[in-house]
């Protein structure tokens, strides 16, 4: 466990008193401040361990405590710890001081806070609902309260959202979605532009919002674990991963070593396939289809190994609490190895088409930059953030069984579609090197994939460094193994904002490329 | 590398990339099916069907299979499947998805914008009940609840063999009658 009295003697240097201070997880501290101090708490953390908010969510305990329970997650990277700092709201005046003004990566949690728990953050700037669209959700309804019933129908209640608007001579405005033209998830994307450059993208979300949180509440964990893989299908794995890591930690497990390579394993597979098919996706998209298509094939064939190694295309039914379901046996691993080396040779072909086209490079070099200085403000986590700078990837940051594997972060400082492009191919190269390592560990490792884990009540936090970036899962469990409340962070929810300010600038036939480099999650981020 | 594939078309015509040994057995399969669905699609559609998709929260996979249907290995459209960027140009709707509340209003509309004859296909087992998300506030359970479905492509997700094999399945029975029509 390192240790954490620089946060504490930082704290007593601004003469705020710690009310309690727990350590539950060698990367978890707990602190609670007076409800005054909460807001100077939070933006010392913010300055000092340079960290965004990483979670900000609220608790309904007005059972058990009488008030509203918030938690604002930061991280330590120095102390290899997520510092969480907390506050009681009374349930009869539900409201805080924002803290948007001086943190921006706290503002859309906190309007998350506010439509979800009906728990006003005063002085928040943007009075905007994200997932709960007025047209078909009437006010007044919180669904993550406890006490929450169903409205009886959909109400428009007239409250339009209100888009912001650019106004000067010749700027006009161009709705697009939430149906899109492609097949791909929706999101309303407003620009606003004079000739051809972006003025303003402003981007309205929220349309796939399933409730994924309400719906968790009450389930078993094994349940819980099918549906986190149907969040965000493109990293079902690693959400059943965060969701499984999140259980296990919260009850005190350690699953078998060969559980854990062979989460890395499939983890890694799907770091490979999504990288590939966004490098396709890249060249699809400024019309240079021979490599998009020949990327679609290399995403193909690894869908196929995975079917093959684990039974599911997308990976899915491979974790469970306690360990994994699936073992990867001997004629699997020389499946595997095969596989590598044509995905490797193929993959730089890819590259080599990709890199040597002028017209290409032309086009995404200097595209879309999102600079190092806007992503920290906003918040910005995994690849994106890699991509302008920011060396943040929580494989080396809590590595766990990652500890055993020689791998390099990527890092790239452009920030432009180029930097992205190439944080991914560097990663796909770190993963394929994972993967064989992993190959031998797993031929001499002992064969327990699974054990059985005595249920009791905790809370913890769990974060996987998926394909996209980092996901956070925070879960209560009762005594039971049952969901009391289960919070999730996507690495989506903050990049979209990144995406609004990289295509600033930027002319709109560059837009899609834009968009596509970061290939956000329009499920993950609605929930 | 350019210079090279220009090069490989003038000196040697066509070229296209062998399959993989393992990669055959599939072949097979999407070749039989593929016929299939071609005759089929022929009689009833008089020679194509143009699909409109539509999300309405889907988890992404779904939307994934949908895709890697058109890849080089399946190649859906040779057999006379296009997918569509407007309803208007659409025979039929794929929707994935339980119907977030959200999405109700845009997918009716989207519905609306396409030609008579139509049908609506729904894809992946959240589309139909609402799957894993039933009970949930925020859907509308399954697309069935809001257009008349004539297709269920169950599967979660179900992939591209899945799709081609359900909607040969489905077509069968009408033989060489004007499917569109008949379901009106
Ligand atoms: S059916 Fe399954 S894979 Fe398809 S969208 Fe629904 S949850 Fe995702």
């Amino acid at each position: 466990m390192k240790e954490i009295h620089f946060i504490q003697n930082i704290l007593a240097s601004e003469k705020i008193d710690i009310v309690d201070l727990s350590r539950p997880f060698p990367d978890e501290a707990r602190i609670t401040v007076a409800g005054a101090d909460f807001a100077k708490t939070c933006k010392l953390l913010h300055s000092c361990l340079s960290s965004p908010v990483m979670a900000f969510f609220a608790e309904d305990l007005r059972q058990r405590s009488g008030a509203f329970t918030l938690y604002c997650v930061f991280l330590s990277i120095q102390a290899q710890s997520w510092v969480f700092v907390r506050q009681d709201v009374a349930a009869d005046t539900p409201e805080f001081a924002s803290l948007a003004k001086d943190i921006h990566s706290a503002s859309l949690f906190e309007r998350e806070m506010r439509e979800m728990f009906g728990v006003e953050p005063v002085g928040n700037p943007d009075p905007r609902s994200l997932r709960l669209h007025s047209e078909v959700w009437p006010a007044g309804r919180y669904p993550l309260r406890k006490d929450f019933t169903m409205p009886h129908k959909n109400m428009d209640e007239g409250v339009r959202y209100r888009f912001k608007r650019v106004e000067g001579e010749g700027i006009f405005e161009i709705p697009v979605g939430p149906v899109h033209a492609g097949i791909i998830g929706p999101g309303h994307f407003r620009f606003s532009a004079a000739g051809e450059p972006i003025i303003n993208l402003e981007l309205r979300l929220g349309w796939t919002h399933r409730g994924i949180e309400k719906l968790l509440e009450g389930k078993s964990s094994l349940d819980a674990v099918k549906i986190s893989e149907c969040i965000s299908g493109d990293a079902a794995f690693g959400y059943s991963m965060a969701f499984c890591q999140t259980v296990e930690k919260a009850q005190g497990a350690y699953i078998p070593l060969r559980s854990q390579l062979i989460r890395v394993l499939c983890l890694e597979l799907e770091r490979l396939y999504n990288h590939i098919n966004d490098m396709g996706g890249i060249a699809l998209d400024v019309g240079f289809s021979f490599p998009a298509q020949f990327a679609s094939l290399i995403k193909e064939a690894i869908l196929r190994l995975n079917d093959a190694v684990c039974g599911s295309r997308y990976l899915k039914g491979v974790n469970t609490i306690g360990g994994t379901l699936i073992d990867i046996d001997m004629a699997k691993r020389a499946l595997i190895h095969t596989a590598l080396i044509k995905i490797k040779k193929d993959f730089r072909a890819l590259e080599e088409m990709l890199f040597s086209s002028v017209s290409f490079m032309d086009r995404a070099d200097a595209t879309g930059i999102l600079r190092a200085k806007t992503a920290r403000d906003l918040g910005i986590t995994g690849l994106a953030a890699r991509a302008s700078g920011i060396g943040l990837d929580m494989r080396k940051v809590f590595p766990g069984i990652y500890h055993s594997f020689s791998f390099k972060m990527a890092k790239e400082q452009a920030g432009d579609v180029t930097a992205r492009l190439k944080v991914r191919c560097s990663e796909v190269i770190e993963s394929l090197e994972i993967i064989k390592q992993c190959l031998e560990k797993l031929g001499t490792c002992s064969p327990q994939i699974k054990i059985t884990i005595a249920k009791k009540s905790g809370t913890a936090l769990g974060c996987v460094e998926a394909w996209r970036g980092p996901v956070l899962v925070w879960m209560r469990l009762d005594a039971a193994g049952y969901i009391e409340r289960c919070k999730i962070v996507d690495p989506s929810f903050h990049n979209w904002e990144g995406l609004s300010y990289a295509v600033l600038g930027n002319i709109i036939p560059d837009f899609p490329l834009c968009n596509k480099s970061f290939d956000l999650s329009y499920p993950g981020n609605d929930l | 590398m350019n210079l090279r594939i220009l090069k490989n078309s003038i000196v040697k015509g066509r070229v296209t990339l062998p399959l993989d040994p393992d990669e055959i057995t599939v072949s097979h399969d999407i070749e039989g099916l593929g016929a299939e669905l071609k005759r089929m699609i022929h009689a009833n559609f008089g020679r194509s069907l143009h699909i409109r998709e539509v999300d309405t929260g889907s988890c992404g996979a779904c939307e994934s299979e949908i895709i890697a249907s058109s890849n080089p290995i399946y190649d859906i459209q040779r057999f006379g499947i296009d997918f569509v960027a407007s309803p208007r140009h659409a025979d039929a709707l794929l929707v994935t998805g339980p119907v977030s509340k959200n999405m109700e209003l845009a997918l009716k509309k989207t519905y609306e914008a396409m030609p008579e004859p139509k049908f609506v296909i729904s894809l992946g087992d959240c589309a139909k009940g609402g799957g894993l998300f039933k009970g949930s506030y925020y859907t509308c359970g399954g697309v069935e609840n809001v257009l008349p479905v004539t297709l269920h492509i169950p599967g979660c997700p179900p992939s591209p063999l899945v799709i081609m094999k359900t909607l040969v399945s489905f077509l069968k029975p009408f033989g060489k009658l004007r499917i569109l029509s008949r379901i009106e």
